[in-house]
């Protein structure tokens, strides 16, 4: 073939390689645009302080999502506040403690597995073990152990990202200075490790936030404010739900949903702050 | 203080072996609740009756079973390329500064809660498929389903939602593939595109494939999406407009109001989709390992 020709298809193929490749990656970027924005936009004018403080009437069809935030603090807070030391300890045992066998890698893999595990199924569980086996009923307690679990690989594979950078002679400094091993890990390493523990529990905040399926399996959807851990409630995701198959408002889901995806813009760029202000003073 | 350090130790442990407990605990409970209707109804029956009537005591998950198949096919149909593109994109073409805003994007899309995405279809898809789609489609085949709820709309949206896993762990491989290799390509003549498509790209297959048996997992196990934007019909479909339900939106919907007998079909319907999705979990994690050992 003429050496031309065959450079012009050479040509031709490259523009056509980058050009899919370029508009593929844009519509990956209109679409994420587009999302954010028609919520945002429909949502935001209808959030108010009355949508905040009140509590909803008319099974939310009026009124506010008052008991709903306070529900959603509830659960995602137990949750969190179940899964955090569990998770950090789990890391320490990865980096600090685990002998590489045969052992720690099925645990590790156990603990993979355990982040693949769709939220229905969660739910299932949730429901049969929480709520009927250990009779908890559906309530905050039942959703908070659930999502405890959903959230802890996210814990673990943070934690364990941020402990690993910590460099051998910190902990080789202070095992010489006569520290014992759980000094070290609570003197040296641990505050090292701080910004990174905090990216992984503020993802794992926003996963909670964000849960529904197995939410609605174990918590219920009562919409009075919790006053125990054994009532039932709701949470914001478990709402938006109920309002959109429900069609009860229009104007209370979309700005439900609004708020939702405020808060997820807010925990990922609080996360993303961190952990890239953690890449900056890493050199220290 | 030697005492204190050992009882330490032992928590440790405890709290890194919680995540397996919760693997054996969750197990066990859902094949507990479900196993001994399954057993009772017959597992052939169940799985490939094609009638799912639970009122009537018909518990064939034949439908379900297509319902699920077909959106997760369709999502993966839309999505594998378009993240196989975006970790391309990513890892060889966008310079540093802007590969980190696109991937705070791509993380931001894998942030979003997915009865948001399930909202954003029912609200601007749905209208946009009984819009512009089915007049089309309408022109051939007058019979279709008007509604919009359909295999089409589970599928765009479960394809975003997939979209995240796909690109970052496919841009992960990609971006540890030896940098020789990609050296010792261009030295030999090839160009940029020769090199991602005839070297980069089948270097890194393994880890790109083990992406999308993730992104596949995740599309079988959504849940609250679907929900809302599948038509939860449990018929086997004909067309990408006809309505499905779905094995997880089935055991969503029916849960609150089941009697105590379709609650364990809800649990044995639980069992097909837990083991389904620990295959393919398992071969991913499988993979990825291998990747791990050949780097």
């Amino acid at each position: 073939m003429d050496p031309r020709k065959l450079r012009n298809i050479k040509k031709a193929k490259n523009i056509a390689f980058y050009g899919i490749i370029g508009l593929l990656a844009a519509a990956t970027l209109t679409v994420l645009i587009i999302i954010i924005g028609y919520i945002l936009l429909n949502g935001f004018s209808h959030i108010d302080v009355e949508f905040l403080t009140q509590e909803p009437r008319k099974m939310g069809k009026e009124g506010g999502i008052f008991s709903v935030i306070i529900g959603t603090l509830y659960v995602t807070g137990v949750g969190i506040l179940i899964a955090t030391p569990i998770g950090i300890a789990a890391a320490i045992y990865f980096t600090e403690y685990a002998k590489e066998g045969k052992g720690v890698i099925l645990i590790r893999f156990f603990t993979e597995i355990l982040a693949g595990i769709p939220s229905i199924i969660f739910g299932l569980f949730g429901f049969a073990f929480f709520v009927i086996f250990l009779g908890m009923g559906w309530s905050v307690i039942s959703g908070g152990l659930t999502l405890a679990m959903m959230v802890l690989p996210t814990l673990v594979r943070a934690t364990e990202e941020s402990l690993k950078t910590v460099p051998m002679s910190y902990r080789e400094g202070s095992l010489s200075l006569g520290a014992t091993k759980w000094q070290m890990i609570t003197g040296v390493i641990l505050p090292c490790c701080k910004p990174g523990i905090l990216t992984g529990l503020i993802l794992g905040i926003g996963r909670a936030i964000g849960e529904s399926a197995a939410i609605m399996l174990t918590v219920g959807g009562s919409l009075r404010v919790p006053t125990s851990l054994f009532d039932s409630t709701r949470t914001m995701a478990v709402h938006l739900y109920t309002l959109a198959s429900e069609g009860l408002s229009q104007e209370k889901t979309y700005a439900t949903a609004a708020l939702l995806i405020l808060i997820v813009l807010v925990i990922n760029g609080a996360a993303n702050l961190i952990s890239s202000k953690l890449g900056g003073s890493n050199g220290n | 203080m030697k005492t204190y350090e050992k009882a330490i130790e032992k928590v440790i442990l405890l709290s890194a072996i919680m995540a397996t407990i919760s693997v054996g605990l969750i197990t066990f409970f859902i094949f507990r609740s479900g196993l001994p209707v399954l057993l009772e109804y017959g597992i052939i029956d169940f799985i490939f009756g094609t009638t799912w009537s639970p009122t009537n005591g018909d518990y064939g998950i034949l439908p379900l079973i297509a319902g699920t198949l077909s959106i997760t096919i369709g999502s993966l149909i839309i999505g594998v390329p378009t993240g196989i593109a975006c970790a391309v994109f990513l890892a060889e073409i966008l310079q540093k500064k802007w590969a980190k805003a696109f991937k705070f994007s791509i993380e931001l899309l894998a942030g979003i809660p997915s009865v948001v995405y399930g909202f954003f279809g029912l609200v601007v898809l749905i209208p946009a498929i009984r819009e512009y789609i089915l007049p089309i489609y309408q022109f051939f085949d007058p019979e279709v389903s008007q509604t919009g709820f359909s295999v089409l709309a589970g599928a765009v949206i479960l394809a975003i939602m997939i979209l995240p896993t796909i690109v970052s762990m496919s841009e992960n491989s990609i971006a540890a593939v030896p940098v020789e290799f990609k050296e010792a390509s261009l030295a030999l003549g090839a160009n940029k595109m020769e090199t991602i498509v005839r070297v980069l790209i089948p270097a890194a297959k393994s880890g790109i494939l083990s992406s999308i048996i993730l992104g596949m997992g995740r599309a079988i196990g959504e849940t609250m999406a679907v929900l809302l934007i599948t038509g939860n019909m449990a018929k086997i479909p004909g067309t990408i407009l006809d309505p499905v339900a779905t094995l997880t939106g089935t055991i969503a919907m029916e849960m609150g109001y089941a009697s105590p007998t379709h609650q364990q079909v809800l649990f044995a319907v639980g069992i097909v989709l837990f083991v389904v999705i620990m295959i393919l979990n398992i071969i991913a994690q499988l993979s990825v390992r291998k990747i791990g050992g050949n780097a």
